[in-house]
Parts: C-alpha cells; sequence; structure tokens
C-alpha cells in the first residue's frame, strides 16, 4: 500500500466525522500542552537554581559549622578568630579573601518606612569575595569593624523602599532594631534573583552585628565564613588549606571528624541538581497522565470507529486486504490523531510557558522558562507512541475480523 | 484435459457451524465444477447454504472438510493472508448493496484492489479503463451518494473486474434496484462474461435473473438438489 495514499485516506476518515476527532485530539493537545509546559517550567526553574549557585563564582567557598556527614560531639562554634586565622596563616597561601558572617533578622526603619530583613554582619572582605560594586560612597572599612561603628551600607532596592531614591543618600541615617546607623554607601544594581538578592541587602560591621543583632553562644561567633580562593582551579587545594588550619584552631585531634563543613559550589550544585530532578520528574509525570487519558481517548475512539466500519472492513478484506493493510489503516489514524493533538499540544505548550514566564517578570521572579529540543522531540516521540499504543488495540481488532462476519455486520 | 478447463473444481464440500450446543450443518457434501467463460446461477431457499456455498468460492471462508481448487490450485487448506491473494487476483465481488466506500470517488473505488495487489504504477488508468467498460467514463470523479442505484452497482462491477479475476461472484446484484436498472446490471455482466471470459457465478433468489445463465444449480438442506442446463 502506497503510504502518502494511506495518509490521505486516514485523513479522508478523520474529517468525516470532524467534531469527533477533534475531541480526540484535544485530549492529546491537553496532554501533550501540559508535559511541555511542565518540562519548561521545571526546566527553567532548574536553569534558575543553577545560574545562582553559578554566579556564586566557582572561587568562591563556604564554611559552616558543624558537620552533617560524621557524628561530631560538642562541635565548636565558627568565630571571627578562626577567619583571622585563615587569613594570616601561612599554609593557607591559596585562600585570598576572608569573610566572617554574622546574619539576623531585624526591623529597619527609615520615618514611616519599616521592613523586617535580613542584615549582614560582615567585613571589608565581604565585597571582594561577593564582587561588589558600590554606587555611591564607600563599603564598610577595618576600622568601621575594630570602632563597633553604627554605619549600614544599602542594596539599592532596599534604599528605594526607605528612602524613595537611591542616589544621594549617604550621610542620610536609618535605624536598624531601633539604633540609628549613619548611611555610608550604596551598592550598584546586580539584578535580583529568586532566593538572594543582593539589591535589597543590608551591610553593616560584623562586630556590630554581633553586638546589636540577637545571638547565641560565645561572643566572637559567626554563621559562616566566605573564602575565595585564588582561582577556581585552586579551589580544592585551598578546600584542604583551610581544613588544615581550622583544624587547628579547633584543636581536632588526628583522625577525628572536622567539626565544620566546606562548601564549593560544586557541592551546591549538585544538591541542586538532585532537587531539580525530582522537581522535573514530579511535574512531568503530571503531564504523563493527562496524555495516559488522552490516549485512553484515542482508544476509545477508534473502538467505536472499527464497530461502525465493520462493514467497510469485510469489504476491504473481499477485495484483497491483508490483515496487516487493515492493521496500518487504523494504526494510521489513530498515530495522526495523536501527531497532530502533539503539534498543537507543543504550541499550546509553548504558549503557556510564554505566559508564565511573563508572570514571572511581572512579579519580579526571575524564571528562565525555556522550551528546549529535548522537550518538543519528547513530546513528539510520546505523542506519536500514544498513538501506536493505544491505536494498536482497536486496530487488531479491526484486523481479526473474519471477512465473512463482519460483511454480513448491519 | 477436462481438469484444465475446469476453473473452478469442488469436491464434497462441507462445513460445519458450531452454535452453542448445535452443530449446524450448513453444507453436507457439495461437488460441482465450473467451465471457462461458463455463467451458471446458485438458487436455492434461505438457509439452503447458498451464502456458505459463496463465502466457500469467494475464498471468504474456508471448508470444514472437502476440496476446492481454483485454476487448478488446491485454495481449501490456504492460510488468511493467503487466501487475501487469491480473492484479490481471482476473484470480483459484486453486492447486493453493492459496498462502495461512501467518502471515495468512483475511481478511487476502482483503485482499491489494484492498491491492495501493490500496483502503484498505472493503478488510474487502470481504474478508468474499467469504470469506462462499465459505460461510466465520465462519473470517475463522483462520490457514491451522487450516483443512482445501477451507477452504484456499475462501480462495483468496474471494481470486481479491475484485477481481471477468473471469477465474478455477484451475490443478488439487482436485488437492491428496480427492474430496468436490474435488466441493465445483468445484460452488463453477461456482456462482459463474453467479452472478457471470466465465469460469472450468480447467488439469486430471482428467477428471471438465473433463467438468462448457461446452468442452474439448486440447493436444498446443504446439498445440489439438482442442475438445470440452460444454453
Amino acid at each position: 500500500m502506497n503510504f502518502l495514499l494511506n495518509i490521505k485516506e486516514a485523513l479522508q476518515s478523520l474529517s468525516s466525522n470532524k467534531t469527533r476527532s477533534l475531541l480526540t485530539i484535544l485530549g492529546i493537545v491537553i496532554g501533550v500542552a501540559s508535559v511541555i509546559a511542565l518540562l519548561s517550567i521545571g526546566e527553567g526553574a532548574s536553569s534558575t537554581i543553577t545560574g545562582e549557585i553559578e554566579s556564586i563564582g566557582t572561587n568562591v567557598i563556604y564554611i559552616l559549622n558543624g558537620n552533617s556527614d560524621d557524628e561530631v560531639s560538642n562541635p565548636k562554634d565558627l568565630t571571627i578568630r578562626d577567619a583571622e586565622a585563615l587569613a594570616t596563616s601561612g599554609r593557607a597561601n591559596e585562600i585570598v579573601f576572608v569573610a566572617p558572617v554574622f546574619t539576623g533578622n531585624s526591623e529597619v526603619s527609615h520615618s514611616d518606612n519599616s521592613y523586617k530583613t535580613s542584615i549582614i554582619g560582615s567585613t571589608p572582605d565581604y565585597q571582594n569575595v561577593q564582587n561588589l560594586n558600590l554606587a555611591e560612597g564607600e563599603f564598610i572599612t577595618e576600622n568601621h569593624v575594630k570602632g563597633r561603628s553604627a554605619v549600614v551600607v544599602l542594596g539599592p532596592e532596599i534604599a528605594d523602599k526607605l528612602l524613595g531614591r537611591r542616589t544621594g543618600i549617604v550621610g542620610n541615617s536609618i535605624r536598624i532594631g531601633g539604633y540609628p546607623y549613619r548611611i555610608i554607601g550604596v551598592t550598584e544594581a546586580k539584578g535580583g534573583s529568586a532566593f538572594n538578592n543582593p539589591d535589597s541587602n543590608v551591610y553593616v560591621p560584623v562586630s556590630t552585628a554581633q553586638a546589636r543583632l540577637p545571638r547565641g553562644g560565645s561572643p566572637d561567633k559567626v554563621q559562616y565564613i566566605l573564602v575565595s580562593a585564588s582561582e577556581a582551579e585552586k579551589a580544592e587545594e585551598a578546600i584542604v588549606q583551610i581544613s588544615d588550619v581550622l583544624r587547628m584552631t579547633h584543636r581536632i585531634p588526628p583522625r577525628s571528624p572536622d567539626d565544620f563543613t566546606i562548601l564549593n559550589q560544586q557541592d551546591f550544585l549538585s544538591v541542586a541538581a538532585s532537587i531539580t530532578n525530582v522537581l522535573t520528574i514530579f511535574l512531568g509525570g503530571i503531564g504523563a497522565i493527562s496524555l495516559l487519558v488522552g490516549g485512553i481517548g484515542i482508544m476509545n475512539i477508534m473502538l467505536v470507529s472499527v464497530t461502525e466500519r465493520t462493514k467497510e472492513i469485510g469489504l476491504r478484506k473481499a477485495i484483497g486486504a491483508r490483515k496487516k493493510d487493515i492493521l496500518l489503516q487504523f494504526l494510521t489514524e489513530s498515530v495522526l490523531l495523536s501527531l497532530i493533538g502533539g503539534l498543537f499540544g507543543i504550541l499550546l505548550g509553548w504558549g503557556i510557558s510564554l505566559i508564565v514566564n511573563q508572570i514571572a517578570v511581572q512579579t519580579g521572579t526571575i524564571l528562565d522558562v525555556s522550551l528546549t529540543l529535548n522537550s518538543v522531540m519528547l513530546a513528539t516521540l510520546f505523542s506519536a507512541a500514544v498513538g501506536i499504543f493505544f491505536g494498536y488495540y482497536p486496530a487488531n481488532r479491526a484486523a481479526s475480523l473474519a471477512p465473512v462476519e463482519a460483511l454480513r455486520y448491519e | 484435459m477436462k481438469i484444465q478447463e475446469d476453473v473452478i473444481r469442488v469436491e464434497n464440500l462441507t462445513k460445519t457451524y458450531q452454535m452453542g450446543e448445535i452443530q449446524v450443518h450448513a453444507l453436507r457434501g457439495v461437488s460441482f465444477s465450473v467451465r471457462l467463460g461458463e455463467v451458471l446461477a446458485i438458487m436455492g431457499p434461505s438457509g439452503s447454504g447458498k451464502s456458505t456455498l459463496m463465502n466457500m468460492i469467494g475464498c471468504l471462508d474456508t471448508p470444514t472438510s472437502g476440496e476446492y481448487f481454483l485454476e487448478g490450485e488446491l485454495v481449501s487448506t490456504l492460510n488468511d493472508d493467503q487466501l487475501a491473494l487469491v480473492r484479490n487476483r481471482k476473484i470480483g465481488f459484486v453486492f447486493q448493496t453493492f459496498n462502495l466506500l461512501p467518502r471515495a470517488t468512483a475511481l478511487a473505488n476502482v483503485e482499491l484492489p489494484l492498491r491492495y495487489a501493490g500496483n502503484n504504477g498505472n493503478r488510474k488508468q487502470l481504474a478508468q479503463e474499467s469504470l469506462e467498460a462499465v459505460g461510466l467514463g465520465d462519473r470517475i470523479d463522483h462520490r457514491p451518494n451522487e450516483l443512482s442505484g445501477g451507477e452504484q452497482q456499475r462501480v462495483a462491477i468496474a471494481r470486481a473486474l479491475v484485477n481481471e479475476p477468473a471469477i465474478i461472484l455477484a451475490d443478488e446484484p439487482t436485488g437492491n434496484l428496480d427492474s430496468k436498472s436490474g435488466d441493465e446490471i445483468m445484460n452488463l455482466l453477461l456482456e462482459l462474461n463474453q467479452k472478457k471470459g471470466a465465469i460469472l457465478i450468480i447467488v439469486t433468489h430471482d428467477p428471471e435473473v438465473a433463467a438468462v445463465t448457461n446452468r442452474i444449480i439448486h440447493l436444498r438442506d446443504g446439498m445440489v438438489e439438482g442442475q438445470e442446463v440452460l444454453a
């Protein structure tokens, strides 16, 4: 049988029952569209998270207190002294900048505007580790840290919110937790992100934060220490050096586990990847369920069609159609239904992901919803497979009809 | 010599159906043969086994026992796909209800057997010639619902002829037609039998239809009751 003729005939047969065919196709359209849209959103979320982590910089290393892999009794807090040891140790030659961070939530206010936000207390090195540039004024200096000064550097967004503008505000003062602070600088806008928006950060000297923000533990405790390695390739060496220094300052005996955790970008990426994979599988699974329902719709309508056309099948067999000719005829119809549905489903799914993208942009969330070639191919293959899978049973039923019985059918 | 002349030879054909608990003996040992060019009528009351015999001759069904030779080939033991091939190459069906594909044009209907034969080259031309032979050369693009009953039956005949079969098997070909169109169809079938030499087997109730054939086989209770040679 001629392939193109087969398709033409299948299209004729489908268009002779337009409403029925369109409704069946709609089932597949919805199924494929949800697979496409949900996968794009999943991919978008995953690439946003990955991009987020990559923007940390490959040479930035996080040191956290405690160790979740090994049992450590009574872990010591990370302290300013640990940070100083890292910065001054002659053995830690791959470490360039060390920024201890003490952070806590507090109320930030100016005249009638007041916001609860997290305050980052750190040292001058923080600017270098995070690559912060200042739009005006200066960052926190050693003297501010030593003097426990009541000074603050604002991100441009929080400046907008508090003072209604982001320029010409150095020298003004705001209140944090009721205490007045003098504004000494405003950072350049870096662009927001879903999890950590540097543009709405509030920076104060680490010593000031330790004194004024709520805390527990030793007096010079910090929550974490940021370290930047001399270059990305040296990150592993830097990690070894950090470990050596901290084991010494924490007086950890040989063969005992660390009481701190060192993470670099790669560690965050792999954690994020496992989370986003689960997310993508979950979203794809929801889409797959609706595609399954669409497939059952195809099977249903093809079974009706086979019954209605029993006599036609008998005639075709009488004039020489073999089993496989009839099988192919009905499979062509079901695959066409699902492929047409797949095609429009891809378009609809693409439309939906564009809309989601727009909504994300409107609400200020960066969600890079992307229609990947992978998800398009997956959806096309999947919808064709649905057509074959759910079309096979009805087609086989048609092909197996005895010609005598089929011809006699009224 | 005689065997070569016989296009159809059936020997002691039986067919038994199982209907629930009961066995139905539709054919109880039918034997006859048909020579090249012959026009044969099969007559008999309802339940006489006419339809079953027609299904056997048309290779739509296989007998429970007995042998059926078509052009010297034993076809009563072939499998489904082989039977499909025999039907396609050697048998042309004409049905009481025409059985045309409603959505396809006259030409496409006539092309259908050629498509199943795998002929893609001059399919259109052969179908056109076949339609011209039944006098419908000017209506090839019409669909069945745009044609009269007589014209539809002509399309069916063109379809039956297009593969140049050995047998035209007509089941009540005039049953759904008025007497004028019925006569025209009978004349056409006889004329084509003369021209093409395919044997024509007509299953009918109608004595007038049977009267124009060469020979009538009367069936009763699944057996040949008698034969009438007319011309």
